[in-house]
């Protein structure tokens, strides 16, 4: 997808010499690097989630721990967000600014009843007594599921940056490769969230 | 500047500016939505049990994992070399090593216990 975005803008606008096309795709190549290393990092974490899930230290388990409505309604929520995030790119495509800021603060709001709902969850475990200190289970299990939190709050301030970046500057070659970047790394955010929901929350509930 | 691109949109000659079309992301979302609800509605409902149920639950995650490549992320509309491919395969050998190895010496190669 890195070559995308820029190809044909390039030349509708004043500045779009051939180089800066160039170095566009380059950039969002540059970007889909850094997913995958991220998606190492994420790996790395699961790795050590999976090793340490049954180290409850006499501690809580998953499955007195979770409770499903709340992780089931932030899976939809994420998914669905990931969707508006898609429609955002489209309407970026038509050149349609409105739609395409109307559908990343949708995607926004989403993301953030996401992070809301999860604190939520987090401060009530907390509460319960299942602490990051209680056991390795819980110390793992904050670590994978806290970072991926962190991943999607960053991804909320950037978004609102972007959608203040387009509606001063509009859609241009620039503009457009960081909203691909940004609706790239919110499908990835989705995709981490598929395996926490089945290989933390589903497997451990089971 | 939004007016320019309108002119294009309609015959979206190149086929990389399109960038996914509704159809694919509708399809894709749609997917993704059925891939959740099976193992929900199989797991949580003790339709399958035991190992049955991790299978269920691995192959519909790295189905919707397959399916938010192809629909969301437009893997399969990289122009020729196709690096992204490339960076991605590369990604995952290194994530299947890492998790598979750590699974296997943590849980099975254990000297003590």
């Amino acid at each position: 997808m890195a070559h995308v975005a820029t190809s044909q803008s390039s030349h509708d606008h004043g500045h779009g010499h051939d180089g800066h096309h160039d170095l566009e795709a380059l950039r969002m190549m540059g970007f889909w690097i850094f997913i995958i290393t991220d998606c190492i990092i994420f790996g790395t974490l699961f790795a050590t989630y999976a090793v340490l899930v049954n180290n409850t230290a006499g501690g809580p388990s998953g499955a007195d721990l979770f409770e499903m409505p709340g992780v089931i309604a932030e899976t939809f929520i994420l998914l669905t967000s990931s969707f508006t995030s898609g429609l955002a790119v489209l309407s970026m495509n038509r050149g349609d600014k409105k739609g395409l800021i109307g559908w990343l603060i949708v995607t926004a709001l989403l993301g953030a009843s996401f992070i809301t709902l999860e604190v939520t969850e987090f401060l009530k475990m907390i509460d319960e007594g299942a602490k990051i200190s209680t056991s390795a289970f819980l110390s793992a299990f904050y670590t994978l599921v806290g970072t991926h939190g962190l991943h999607v709050s960053i991804g909320l301030i950037w978004m609102v940056a972007l959608m203040l970046q387009v509606a001063k500057r509009g859609i241009t070659p620039v503009t457009k490769r960081k909203i691909s970047n940004i609706s790239l790394y919110w499908h990835f955010l989705d995709v981490v969230w598929i395996f926490v929901f089945t290989i933390v929350y589903m497997m451990g509930v089971r | 500047m939004a007016q320019h691109h309108d002119t294009h949109a309609p015959h979206g000659g190149d086929a990389h500016e399109s960038h996914g079309s509704m159809k694919s992301y509708v399809l894709g979302f749609v997917l993704s939505l059925v891939l959740t609800a099976i193992p929900l509605i199989l797991v949580l409902n003790d339709i399958v049990t035991g190992n049955a149920a991790d299978v269920v639950l691995l192959v519909t995650a790295v189905l919707q994992f397959v399916v938010q490549l192809f629909f969301f992320m437009h893997l399969k509309e990289e122009k020729k070399p196709r690096y992204n491919l490339m960076v991605l395969l590369l990604g995952l050998v290194i994530v299947l090593t890492i998790v598979a190895g750590s699974i296997w010496i943590m849980k099975y190669n254990m000297v003590s216990h």
